[in-house]
Parts: C-alpha cells; structure tokens; sequence
C-alpha cells in the first residue's frame, strides 16, 4: 500500500474547503457548495470505514505510517493509526457528514463559510488524531481554535462574542503551557516523536511538571472542573452544527491526549497526579450533575451532563486498568453520539420554537410522536440504560474504578444515578404534561432529513449497546501494550529509585 | 591600503542614485512619478547587488571598521525588499493627501543607506553616523504632510525623543571608548576580560539607545504617538524597516562587542523583553485606533524578538531574525488592509471603520482575519512559527520564566486581535469602501498573505536561509 490513505483523510476536506472557497454560485442558497461538502465527507467516512476494515487489530504497532521530512533534523510531519485512534478518526468523519445535513436550516446567512469552516474543522480534528509528532499535533490542536471561534461567533446565537472569547482564551491559555512542555522535551530527549518518545522515556525527574502542562491543556478542553465553564456558554451559543462537533469531537480530543500523551509519555507523573485527577473528576461527575439538574436552559443542561459524562472518561482513563481505559474510550465514542444527537434534538424543537427553555414546551409527545421517540432512545442512551453504548462504557469504567479504589468508585456511581434524574426529568418536562403553551400545537414533527440524522444516531447507539465487540476489538491489544508499557515503566523506576 | 570596492558597492550605488535622483527632481518638472518608478528600481539594483555578495563569507574593510558577512546581506535584503513594498503600496495615499512629493522616495532612500552603514558597521563611530543618517531622514518623515497638526507634532516629539536617546547612546559609546581604548567592536571584545563599573554604564547607555529605537519599553512612549500623528505610509515604514537595521545592530552589539559581558546584560534584556511584551498586551487592548493598535502590538513583538537575543546564543539570534522576518511580512500585509479602507479619497483608520467589513468585502476581511489570527500566534500560520523559534530557543536556555510569561502574553495579546476579528466578522456592516486599488497595493497584500497562510507547508523556506546565518 503505497497510498497516503491517513493524508488523504486528512487533507481531503482541505480540498473540499479550497473548492468551495472558489467556486461562485449566483444562487444564494449555495446549495451546490453544500452537496459538494457533503460529497466530501461522505467519501472522507467511506475511506475511514476503508481503513478501519484494513485495519489490522492484532498488532498494536502504529499503522499506516507516513514519515515526511518537514523541518529537517528536526520535526517531520509523521502520521499513523491504531487501535485507539482509529475509533476517534471514524467518530469524527461520521459525525461531520452530520452536521453538513443539519446546516439545512439552521444556517441562514453565509453557508459557504459555514461550510468551509467544517470542513477546515474536519481536516484539523483528523490531524490531532493521526499524528505522531508532538508539534504537529500542536498545530492541529491549536489551529482547531480559529474555524470554531468563527462558527461560535459569526453564527451563534445572542451572547455569541462573550462565549466565542471565552472559548478561545481559556484553551489557548491551557495550550500555551502545553507548547512550553512541547519545545522543553525536545530540548531534553531530541525529538518530538512520538514513537521514538516512547521508547526513550522522559527523564522521571521533570515529569510531574511536564504531566501538570499538558494536564493543563487538556483540561480546559475536556473540560474538568474548575475549567469547564467555557463550555456550556460555548454550547449554548453556538449554532446546532458547531454544538454537535464541540460536544462529539473536540472535547474528545482531550480525553484522546491524555491516553496518548499524558499516560504514554509521562507514567510516572501519572501515576503520581492520579488522586488529583481522581478528585477533579469526582467534583465534575456529582457538582456538574447537580447543577445540570437545575438548568432551565435545555442547552445548558446537556452542555452540563457533557462535564459529567467527561468526568466518567477522566476518572476511566486514570484508573489505569485495562477495563478503565476501554470503558473510556468507549464512553467517548459513546457521548460523541449520544451528546451530538441531543444537541440536534434541541436544534430540532429550536428551530420550530426559537426558544430552548424547557418551561416553554410540554406534551410533546401527542404533537410529535416520532420526535418523542428518539429523544427517548438519546435520553435513555445519556443515562447509560443496559441496551445503549453508554452503558458498556460507564459500566466499564466503574468496574475499573472499583478495582483501584472502592470509594472512588461508590461516589461515581452516585452520578449514575444523577445522569438518570437530570436526563429524564428533562425529558418528562419536555416530551410529558400537559400542553401549556398554545404555540407547541403548531409545531410539526420531525422532517425527512431531521428522521435521516437521528435515525443515524440511534442505529448505531443501540447497535453499540448490544454489540460492543467490533469496538472493543479494535482497540484492545492497543491499550494492552499502553498498560504493559506503563507499568513497565512504573516498575523500572522503582528499580531504579532503589 | 588596498580595499575592493566591489564590497560597498551596494551602498556606493545607492549614494550615487540618491544625489542623481535628487537632482533630476529639482530640475525637472512634475517628476514625482518618475523618481517614485526610479527609486523602486533602484532599490530592486540594491537588492541583487546584495544578493550578488552572498558569497562573500565575513570580511572586514576600512581597518575592520565595516564588515560584509552573511547576517548583514541578509538584512540588507531584507530593508531593501520591504523598503520596495512600502513604496510601492503607499503612492495611492501620497496622492490622497497631496503629498505625492520628489522627497519621500529620496529620503526613504537615505535612510535606507543610514541603516546599510548600520547593518555593516563594526565600529562605534561608524555605527553612530549610520544611526544618525537614518534618523535625520526619519524626523522628516514624521513630519512630511506639514499641513497636518498631528504630522507636525509627531515629527517634533519624534525629533526631541530621539535626539535625547541619540545623546545617550553617544555618551555610552563614549564611556566604552574610554574603558576599552578602541571604537572597534573586535578589540572592545578582546579588552572586555575584566569589567569596571563604567563599562556597564556604558552598555546600559547603549542599550537604552537601542531600545529606543525599536520602541522596547519602557523606551516606547513615542510610538503610539508617533504611529498615530505621521501619515498612515510613514508609520508603515517606521513600524518594519528601522527595526530591521535595530535588531541587527542589537543582535551585532551584543554577540561582538559585548559577547564576553553576557551576565551584564542578559538581565536588562530580558526585563526590556518582558516589560514589552505585558507591556504591549496589555495597553492595546483599550486602543481605538488602529494606528495606535499597531504602535502597541509592535511594541509587544519587539519584545518577542528580545527574547531570542536575550538567550544569547546563536540559536537565539537566528530565532531573532526569523521573527523580524515574518514580523515584517505580516505588518505589511496588515498596512495593506489599511490603506485599502479607503472611500472618497478619505482613510478611515479607526477600529470602529472595520464594523461588519466582512459583508461587503469578503477577500479583504478573509485576509486581515489571516494577518490578526497570525499576528496574535495562533498556528498554523506563520506568526506561530516565528514565536514557536523564539521559544525554541529560550527553552533551550531554560529560560522557562521568560517562557511562561511570553506565552501567557501572547494569551492577553490574542485578546485583542480577537476583537478586531470580532469587529469584522460579528459585527453590523457599514458602508462599502472603494474597491479601486492599485495593482501593486493588491499583490502585495496577496503576496503577504499568501506567505502567512503557506509559510507551514514549507517552513524551511525562511529557516534554511537563516540557519546558515553565522551570527559571530
């Protein structure tokens, strides 16, 4: 295979996006630009599906790798595969198709620089996946920030400019400390590489600050209490698309660097920050449900139950167990769908009503049966019902949990039960009731294109729940080998402190 | 005494075209035009005379008083080249204004030949008569549209504050003479072994003076003003093309002269650049003029630029020089968005002008989000590079402080930059500007931008070049 598939995927979007840019269409509708971008990223999820099947599980070794030299003797642009971040790659190439049909009327002005926006967006999200270069993934990291302050602030809703800036400093705060981590392991191992860091090791001396940099980067984008209020403004303001991918792709671009980058590079500091990270996502699981319970603002509360449910990935990952770490990839793949489906769910109803409070709806369910059923499966999917994906993961996870500590475990699972009351009382207050406002009579239930998204949402969040096999198969010698590795490295240190 | 004159031909030449382009202004009529035309050519000739030494490996000239080495080319070029986009994207404006005069070009022209003798020098006195040829053509500069109280103010305040740091900075030349014995930058260095006290004044005095000249705090004060008060084309040239001759002089003082008094220095540089940079992040942020926005952001890249020669490594002037390079490309880019908000030959140049520019002015609007997005460092564009080598090279040093705090400005500065963005994107439109630009305004507004957005595909484009840059 001499084909550059990872570039491909990479830079096809980028192609889409340059193609739209030049193309002038007299129809203000821009209906051709938005075909071709859905012609793009449906061929771009194609070709990760292509992948995904020649994509061999047996080995834990990066696949498809592509080494160009970039900056000589020093970074090469150096991208490849496996079992943990292909899951990411095909989250993300199926969510944007998505969200390129849900722009149908959402978007009122300027639909070509939504378009290229997601596009750019798409082309970035698939970098930080694929590379294996420290300062590539940088550039693909950061340069995300540009496309989505856009998308927040050009088509968002009233508080628009207050979110986009606090959206864009509080991560380029995180990441500034990330770079500075960046360039110091250069200058202390000599390359950036990924794989070679991996076999080298950090000196176990300045992990603990290289671990807290890039913690803090990651952080504000997960996000973790105390860093999380960025996102339910974000969320809130954002337009449906720019929500689904912040919600399904971008936060797990954290969760994705701390199994790459924070438990790969760094064990030792690790192991030590665990209680740290432990306790940061105890407060995120149980106060952001708490406070997701008392949301009047439907928005906000699933911008909320997204903290929570990335309190679960968090707490997953640093367990460090074989279980944790699978449940939390799973639940990340898992919230991408299920969190991207609510928000178009509230698009939905937001789009016929403009507004997202919950007191102004109730009795949905006799106006819009088929409505009512779907968000059933997505609010059932939210609150980890047996049967959904949300369960494996969640499940998992607690079980990893319970293995390192038994009261960790007992408080996560409190949140459980919170996700639960928060998710289905919205959905009673929503869906239930009486019909008290006269306007809800006039809504209409959900059209082709609305039944197409949803409908694929909910396929494969059912499928998952009953079927996790062709998931967890895929990425578990990877995180086999990342656990040896990490304990390996744990258990040299010992040796050698002794 | 045998020297080869091929070595300052490049400066031979533009003496030469100065004095002839001079006089065909006065004696011919109505000639703006042609010595505009001249004038570029000739700093085209300047340029690939340079180019044509870049074989030349270091060499000393007029009793080691003057010296042709790869970092001087290098800059040389590099004034020249930005001097031929400041030209040719500024004539619209002269005309708007009706100061579309003989004397600009040629005492653009002069101050460019001030800055060559700069750039070459390796000895005090030499320096000081570069320094001060460039600045005499500068003051005028300031004050060249007379008619405007601003203009003339500006070329006042520029003139008094200089002259003051010009007197400083002659004094320190004149303490480290009387320390070391010689004006010559090579023996300075050899009879620096011990340090007295009034050798450090002595630097000190000449750093000062140096500061001033690239507006470092807290030797900035004039600039806001300056920027504001001096015709939008004059600011062009002074916010990129006497920082170019600067930071080679800093980088020259400090890695010949006095490379072996690093401990004396390295601390007041590294508080110069720290203060520039907070400094500069944080004053632009209540600015309303875009003038005066640019005086502040320049400030805070200056110190960015500090911060390489700060390591006091070869890596770190390299850095230096990367950043000034890609400084300069992305002011320009930005000047040429200015002079493009233009409607019945009147400038607009207040931030509030921008509201909504990306409605009626899509391509303009793309590339100054390209250029803000760039300036505020935000990869993958080229303003990211330019800090990413600085910090390369001051982690390096493990200078982490001076890490931290230059990447936590840039957070603060981002800020900024965000609301111009925020201004065009966000908010309600205005008026439609003019749409008739000239050729030259629009390619190298293109030309720029193009640079910023590709400089990632090929990094080693500016770093192949500057690498082989023997800095002493």
């Amino acid at each position: 295979m001499n084909i550059p598939i990872l570039s491909s995927l990479i830079f096809l979007p980028t192609i889409g996006a340059i193609f739209i840019f030049f193309s002038r269409s007299k129809n203000e509708k821009y209906n051709s630009s938005k075909y071709v971008a859905l012609f793009i990223t449906i061929a771009n999820f194609f070709l990760s599906i292509y992948l995904w099947l020649i994509f061999d599980q047996s080995t834990s070794d990066f696949q498809f790798v592509e080494t160009r030299e970039w900056i000589p003797g020093f970074i090469n642009y150096k991208v490849g595969v496996d079992g943990i971040s292909i899951l990411f790659i095909i989250l993300t190439t199926f969510i944007t198709p998505i969200c390129v049909v849900s722009v149908n009327k959402t978007i009122k002005s300027r639909l070509k620089d939504f378009l290229i926006s997601i596009l750019l967006l798409e082309t970035l999200m698939i970098g930080v996946f694929c590379s294996l270069d420290l300062v590539i993934f940088y550039l693909f990291f950061e340069g995300g920030l540009i496309p989505m302050f856009l998308i927040i602030g050009i088509w968002g809703g009233e508080r628009r400019v207050y979110s986009a800036f606090k959206f864009f400093l509080f991560t380029l705060l995180g990441s500034v400390l990330m770079l500075v981590a960046i360039i110091s392991i250069y200058w202390l191992t000599g390359t950036t590489d990924v794989e070679k860091l991996y076999e080298i090791g950090i000196d176990a001396k300045y992990q603990n600050l290289l671990w807290l940099a890039f913690f803090s980067s990651f952080a504000v984008k997960t996000p973790m209490w105390p860093v999380h209020t960025w996102l339910p403004d974000a969320h809130v303001e954002a337009p449906t698309a720019g929500s689904v991918i912040l919600a399904a792709i971008l936060l797990k671009m954290a969760g994705y660097g701390f199994i790459r980058f924070s438990i790969g590079l760094f064990p030792i500091g690790s192991e030590y920050f665990v209680p740290l990270v432990f306790i940061l996502s105890l407060i995120a699981i149980i106060y952001t449900s708490l406070v997701a319970l008392m949301q009047e603002d439907m928005k906000k509360l699933i911008a909320y139950s997204s903290v929570a449910h990335m309190g679960f990935v968090t707490l997953g990952i640093f367990t460090l167990t074989q279980q944790g770490l699978e449940g939390s990839i799973f639940q990340m793949v898992s919230h991408g769908l299920v969190s991207a489906a609510l928000f178009l769910c509230v698009g939905v109803v937001y789009e016929r009503m403009h507004t997202r409070l919950i007191k102004d709806y109730g009795g949905l369910v006799s106006i819009m049966p088929k409505y009512a059923i779907v968000f059933m499966i997505f609010a059932l999917g939210s609150l980890s019902l047996p049967g959904t994906s949300g369960f494996i993961g969640e499940f998992l996870i607690l079980m990893g949990a319970f293995k390192k500590n038994f009261l960790v475990a007992t408080v996560a699972s409190l949140g459980v039960i919170l996700g639960a009351a928060y998710i289905l009382w919205l959905y009673k207050r929503v869906i239930f009731g009486k019909i008290k406002n006269q306007e809800v009579t006039k809504m209409l239930d959900l059209n082709k294109y609305e039944i197409l998204i949803l409908w694929s949402l909910a396929v494969p969040i059912i499928f998952f729940g009953f079927y996790p096999e062709p998931l967890i198969n895929t990425m578990e010698v990877s995180i086999n080998n990342l656990i040896d590795m990490y304990n390996s490295n744990l258990s040299n240190n010992i040796v050698m402190s002794k | 005494m045998n020297i080869d004159l091929n070595l300052i031909l490049p400066e031979i030449f533009l003496s030469l075209s100065i004095m002839s382009l001079l006089m065909i202004g006065v004696f011919k009529k109505k000639s703006s035009n042609l010595i505009f035309n001249l004038s570029i050519l000739t700093l085209f000739i300047l340029a690939a005379l340079i180019l044509n030494l870049s074989s030349v490996n270091k060499i000393l000239i007029f009793n080691n008083s003057y010296v042709i080495d790869d970092i001087a080319n290098f800059m040389k070029i590099l004034t020249a080249i930005s001097a031929i986009f400041v030209l040719s994207i500024s004539t619209d404006f002269l005309k708007s204004l009706k100061i579309y005069q003989i004397e600009y070009p040629i005492l653009i022209l002069c101050s460019i030949l001030g800055m060559m003798v700069m750039i070459s020098s390796n000895d005090l006195i030499v320096f000081y008569i570069g320094l001060e040829l460039q600045s005499l053509a500068l003051y005028v500069l300031a004050a060249f549209n007379r008619d405007n109280v601003l203009s003339s103010e500006s070329g006042l305040k520029y003139f008094v504050l200089s002259a003051l740091s010009s007197g400083l900075l002659l004094y320190g030349c004149s303490l480290i003479y009387g320390f070391t014995g010689s004006t010559n930058f090579n023996e300075i260095a050899n009879n620096t072994n011990q340090v007295p006290y009034g050798l450090t004044f002595g630097i000190v005095f000449i750093l000062v003076g140096l500061a001033f000249k690239i507006s470092a705090v807290p030797f900035h004060m004039w600039a806001p003003d300056v920027y504001q008060g001096s015709p939008t084309s004059v600011t062009l040239f002074f916010a990129l093309v006497p920082k170019i001759a600067a930071t080679c002089v800093f980088i020259r003082f400090l890695y010949v002269p006095f490379v072996n008094m690093i401990e004396q220095w390295q601390m007041i540089i590294i508080f110069i650049s720290i203060a520039s940079m907070i400094f500069g992040a944080v004053a632009a942020i209540g600015q309303k003029n875009l003038k005066r926005l640019i005086a502040y952001s320049s400030i805070g890249h200056m110190g960015y630029s500090l911060a390489g020669i700060a390591t006091g490594s070869s890596e770190g002037a390299q850095s230096t020089i990367i950043y000034i390079t890609i400084y300069v490309i992305m002011n320009l880019a930005l000047f040429c968005c200015l002079f493009m908000l233009k409607r019945n030959n009147e400038y607009f140049e207040n931030i509030e002008d921008l509201s909504g520019l990306s409605k009626n002015h899509p391509i303009l609007s793309l590339s100054l989000l390209i250029i803000l997005f760039s300036l505020a460092g935000i990869p993958p564009l080229a303003g990211f590079f330019a800090k990413f080598y600085i910090f390369m090279a001051v982690i390096e040093q493990s200078m982490f402080f001076l890490a931290i705090i230059g990447l936590l400005s840039t957070v603060v500065a981002a800020f900024y930059y965000l609301r111009i963005i925020k201004i065009i994107y966000f908010d309600p439109s205005k008026e439609k500007y003019d749409s008739n630009h000239s050729l030259g305004l629009r390619i190298s507004l293109i030309v720029s931008t193009i640079f910023l957005v590709f400089y990632f595909t090929y990094p080693n484009s500016l770093l192949g070049i500057i690498s082989k840059i023997n800095i002493i």
